[in-house]
């Protein structure tokens, strides 16, 4: 996003700077700043092997199975993955499909459509959006949002569209689909922010020759302006793809805590961070502990590896800016 | 072409332009629907009691929740002391001192840092402390809630150390001063508004978390007690409160998750109005 334009255009200026030969004071600041840096590395480092070791009991008995086994029995010490990374999984895709429409829909608004007038206090707004902390939301969820879902939402679905698996079975609210909705609400500033960002990047020139083509505003939005920043707009959405997988209180609160694998959407599930986030400080022995961490370990690894791509695909988009201005 | 397709040409012109509109409409309303519930049902049982007494069993009127709302400053300061020096001092390597190829390598690593889910950040530090030391602690919080905050403050602040201008360090070094005071003395101050929005806002960020404190902080009926023994926080607070099924620790619920609001949203208003004014 915004760190990363400016850290490829100064890059020059600092080199010049930093390639100045130092007093001893310099040296020793020097080190200490270098130092201070490279903790931000060493806890990177370390929250890998620390929860690769607290997780070696559950990685030794279980290997690849845990991630394969639906079971999740303190009592008989056997422990699976499957559930949990399939409703970490659903849930962050539905949160997708609702929350990518809105969010470009909002990013054209305040990039291309809005006068500056109300593009600054709602870019604001939706901002602040980002802000309210995911226990308020989940507690909105659970009081507000839920009982709404309940019987106008799934009733209706249900009723109309029952004759699809994803919207078969009883009404309970709690569920995937009031997971997805909260983990929406939650994502839509990020999409929203970033992709108004890659928007504004497009040149100018570009929506200038497309209008001089007698275009419409919706169709240079449609043809140029989004064609122009696809990757950008690809890396936005992984972003909060990436937000979506890792957020823990809102989905513990609204998806209902089962441990199975369903495909309808009414139905109450797990994803990594609810079962992580219920279990934890009532776990006891290593087997338990173990697996616990190593579904965090799983988390790690999806949302790892979920970033570097969001990040590379948002990189890019700024660095054609950067050259080709 | 015909007349019929720019008719739908227009049509559909207005009809998206409209749609964008509406999605982002549907943000602010959402928005004002959280915010507002908040609101209306945090105020009806927030009062005086709320901040003053201790919690209280279900049953008892009277409930608040004094050591909660300290404990959250407890640990939002732990957090902040162990963050601050790290974070600016990073910062200050990125943006002034660190060589293009191994400062693009760290700030790579902060990036991936800061995207680590909170969950995570919290079972690592229960690994790392809580584990050895047999206990639930204000401490591990603390550490976790630092980790989240320092690839915030470091980014923030190298982007706010490098808006300042090239100009102004080659005007200190001019005056003959060491770079290490340049940074200090010129470049920092420079960079003093950007500095602090950022950590203000990563305050903002950490004073809400609540995954990393449930199995580090834990929560503690006896108020606080020391950083080697669980501590109880507003957002842990919120959470077990909205579960359980007893109406009065649901409405505490809301209280806190009003109050809570205004800590974190009032920080975030001003933070971003001042700055803004700034930058203009």
């Amino acid at each position: 996003m915004k760190c990363s334009d400016s850290a490829t255009t100064s890059s020059i200026a600092v080199k010049d700077w930093s390639g100045r030969r130092g007093r001893l004071g310099d040296k020793i600041f020097l080190y200490l700043t270098f130092i201070f840096a490279l903790i931000i590395v060493v806890i990177l480092v370390a929250l890998l092997i620390v929860l690769n070791v607290d997780a070696m009991p559950a990685i030794q008995k279980f290997g690849t199975s845990f991630l394969t086994s639906m079971d999740w029995d303190p009592v008989q010490e056997l422990f699976g993955a499957l559930p949990a990374i399939y409703g970490t999984l659903l849930s962050s895709i539905i949160a997708l499909i609702i929350a990518v429409p809105i969010s470009i829909g909002s990013a054209v608004f305040l990039s291309e459509l809005a006068p500056a007038w109300i593009r600054e206090p709602a870019s604001f707004l939706i901002e602040m959006l980002a802000a309210i902390p995911s226990v308020i939301i989940g507690l909105w969820g659970i009081f507000v949002l839920v009982p709404f879902i309940r019987s106008p939402i799934e009733g209706w679905l249900g009723s109309h569209l029952g004759f699809l698996p994803l919207f078969q079975g009883p009404p309970f609210g709690l569920g995937f689909l009031a997971a997805g909705i909260i983990l929406a609400i939650m994502v839509i500033p990020i999409i929203t922010a970033v992709s108004r960002d890659v928007m504004r990047a497009v040149p100018i020139t570009q929506r200038e020759a497309m209008y001089a083509l007698g275009a419409t505003r919706w169709e240079t939005i449609y043809r140029t302006v989004l064609p122009y920043c696809r990757s950008g707009l690809v890396g936005a959405i992984i972003l909060g793809l990436g937000r979506a997988l890792g957020e823990t209180m809102a989905v513990t609160m609204v998806i209902g805590n089962s441990y199975a694998l369903t495909s309808s959407l009414f139905s109450p599930g797990v994803t990594i961070a609810s079962k992580i986030a219920s279990e934890f400080s009532e776990a006891s022995g290593d087997l338990y502990i173990g697996s616990l961490v190593e579904l965090a370990l799983v988390l790690f690894g999806i949302t790892l590896l979920v970033n570097i791509i969001a990040r590379l695909m948002v990189w890019r988009m700024v660095s054609v800016r950067n050259t080709g201005e | 072409m015909s007349e019929s397709g720019s008719l739908r040409r227009k049509w559909t012109n207005r009809i998206m332009l409209i749609l964008c509109g509406c999605a982002a409409g549907l943000c602010i309303l959402i928005l004002a629907l959280i915010v507002g519930y908040t609101i209306a049902n945090g105020i009806s049982y927030f009062n005086i009691d709320f901040l003053t007494n201790v919690s209280k069993p279900v049953g008892e009127v009277g409930g608040g929740m004094r050591d909660e709302i300290y404990g959250t400053f407890i640990l939002v300061g732990l957090a902040s002391l162990i963050a601050l020096p790290v974070g600016l001092m990073a910062g200050i390597y990125l943006a002034e001192f660190g060589s293009p190829a191994v400062a693009s390598v760290v700030r790579f690593i902060a990036d991936i840092l800061a995207g680590v889910p909170s969950i995570v950040v919290g079972v690592f530090a229960y690994a790392l402390l809580v584990r050895p030391m047999h206990s639930y602690s204000a401490l591990s919080a603390g550490v976790a809630l630092a980790i989240i905050m320092i690839p915030v403050v470091a980014r923030t602040a190298e982007e706010a150390m490098r808006l300042v201008p090239n100009s102004m360090r080659e005007a200190a070094l001019a005056l003959g001063i060491n770079r290490w005071r340049a940074v200090l003395g010129v470049i920092m101050p420079g960079a003093l508004t950007g500095i602090i929005t950022g950590i203000m806002l990563a305050v903002a960020r950490i004073a809400g978390e609540t995954a990393p404190l449930i199995f580090t902080a834990l929560g503690s009926a006896f108020g606080v007690q020391g950083l080697n023994q669980p501590i109880g926080a507003l957002p842990l607070q919120i959470y077990r409160y909205a579960l359980s099924p007893y109406p009065d620790w649901q409405q505490q619920a809301w209280a806190a998750a009003f109050l809570l609001m205004i800590l974190v949203l009032g920080i975030n208003i001003v933070v971003r109005t001042v700055s803004r004014r700034k930058s203009m």
